[in-house]
């Protein structure tokens, strides 16, 4: 009885269903919508799995391409991507660690100043999963991976709001919401750089700025468009006769690059409809459930909660970052080691975001320079990340965004230390 | 009737504006679809009433629905006001 239970609970997708249904129950909903919720969240996990299938086909020939012409391991940060593709190893560990991670996060606003609770349900996921694959890649398991893994989560849930959150009161003027989006030390770093070179300069928005880079908001187009871009450099670098023999199987090289591209960003959509199911009832549960227990918490949302008050920032803070990514993959290959490319959704939603921090705190100039600098910061940290990924160190995309990063080498490197 | 809230991803903002449509809709007692969605996938799915903030909304025009603009998605009052007179063009309220 107990080895079938423990069987039952071992697959991902049913743990994630009893997240969802002990959030559901805990609400006291009515048995049609409870039934529903726990389907529709383990329908979003298999969704996401099979995005995660199509996504590795079109990474599998991207990497020979650009190691056939470049002679470099060319690596896309993607969180979406590498969460996917780890769930399939770490899912189990993942699911727990989430869910308790939530738990602590109310703890932490419950019993201390913190009372921040972070609702950006996607993020949270991709740091479970980060977390959980750096603790197994240093042996960790069972009760202990679980509970340290959930500290750490729920933590940084309520601790990265609460560092931003001085700098969004300057933007959106009040004290009652906050910013939940875990790229927030990129985002504090830009604030901090505004500070410094803004002296004197401009609020973005007092110029008039063409709008027409808005169509790139849109995920799937943004992605398929860059990644056209990075295939078809990586397809004539590598040359037609090397994909039409080794790859394509006799289709066209530049075809069979864009059509990649475009199975990527299909992948990416994939995942992306997977994780919106899941999350469709554990976030609202978490919700509801916060803000019952700590009457005056403060809900930490996703980046784009800051788009609406800087909207040339936005365009600058992503063309900057952009350039920043660029300038760093130039650095990245003149050192020989692991490429990062710059990957339009990391410096889009990344970018975007330090901009509106730059011109917060430091204007025009603020808002320019503390986006390039976050885009050479989200560049680098992949680089040093991947090694304590473990296995998941090989993957050809990696997790993109600042604290990620951070996180990930302070604690791959710290447990390292204390392995020893 | 179906309402489609919007964002870049279709799983942050957008998701956190579908509560707040939810809770004004329970005050209201009126009984509809609310749903949220990314760009590319609002285009294909039919809906009466689109909501998204400024920065995005004009994309969402010609889908055949009316479009709520949003200045500021966590204002509560903003977005119970446009949705009132939004439903009550719409015959709804």
């Amino acid at each position: 009885m107990l080895k079938v239970l423990l069987d039952i609970l071992s697959v991902p997708a049913i743990l994630i269903g009893v997240v969802a249904l002990i959030g559901l129950l805990v609400q006291r909903k009515s048995t049609p919508e409870v039934l529903s919720g726990t389907l529709k969240s383990i329908l979003g996990f298999v969704i996401l799995g099979g995005g995660a299938t199509i996504l590795v086909g079109s990474l599998n020939n991207f990497s020979p391409m650009i190691q056939q012409g470049f002679g470099f391991q060319g690596v896309v940060p993607n969180n979406e991507a590498i969460t996917a593709l780890a769930l399939k190893t770490y899912g189990t560990q993942t699911a727990i660690i989430m869910g308790l991670g939530m738990v602590v996060n109310i703890l932490i606003a419950r019993f201390t100043k913190l009372k921040y609770i972070f609702l950006t349900g996607h993020h949270t996921l991709f740091m479970a999963c980060m977390v959980a694959a750096i603790l197994i890649a240093n042996g960790f398991d069972g009760v202990g991976l679980v509970i340290l893994g959930s500290l750490i989560v729920g933590l940084l849930m309520a601790l990265m709001p609460a560092i931003a959150q001085p700098t969004m009161r300057k933007i959106t003027g009040q004290d009652d919401v906050a910013f939940g989006h875990f790229g927030t030390i990129g985002y504090v770093i830009s604030a901090w750089i505004g500070k410094l070179v803004g002296k004197g300069s401009k609020s973005t928005e007092d110029i008039d700025f063409p709008k027409g880079l808005m169509f790139l908001r849109d995920t799937s187009v943004a992605i398929a468009l860059t990644m056209g871009i990075i295939y078809l450099i990586a397809a004539l670098a590598a040359g037609s006769t090397f994909v039409e023999t080794q790859l394509s199987g006799g289709q066209n090289y530049i075809i069979f690059a864009l059509l990649q591209a475009i199975g990527f960003a299909a992948g990416v959509y994939i995942i992306l409809a997977g994780v919106r199911l899941l999350l469709g009832e554990i976030v609202p549960a978490f919700k509801g459930i916060a803000e019952k227990l700590v009457p005056n918490s403060k809900p930490a949302l996703d980046c784009p909660i800051v788009f609406p008050y800087a909207q040339n920032a936005v365009i600058i803070g992503f063309l900057s970052s952009f350039i920043g990514g660029v300038v760093g993959m130039f650095v990245l290959i003149s050192l020989k080691t692991t490429v990062i490319l710059p990957g339009l959704i990391p410096h889009f939603f990344c970018g975007a975001t330090a901009g509106v921090f730059g011109n917060a705190t430091g204007g025009k100039r603020g808002a320019v320079v503390g986006a390039f600098v976050n885009g050479l910061i989200i560049t680098f940290l992949p680089v040093l990340l991947l090694p304590v990924l473990g296995e998941l160190g090989f993957s050809n995309t990696t997790f993109g965004d600042a604290d990620f990063g951070v996180v990930g080498i302070l604690l791959g490197n710290l447990l390292k230390l204390f392995g020893n | 009737m179906k309402i489609l809230v919007c964002c870049g991803n279709g799983i942050g903002s957008s998701f956190m504006i579908e509560m707040n449509v939810k809770k004004i809709l329970k005050e209201m007692k009126v009984d509809l679809d609310v749903d949220h969605a990314d760009l590319t996938s609002a285009k294909s799915a039919k809906a009466d009433i689109y909501i998204a903030t400024r920065d995005i909304a004009t994309q969402l025009e010609g889908l055949g629905g009316e479009v709520v603009t949003l200045n500021n998605m966590i204002d509560f009052k903003e977005l119970k006001t446009k949705l009132q007179s939004v439903l009550t063009q719409l015959k709804v309220l």
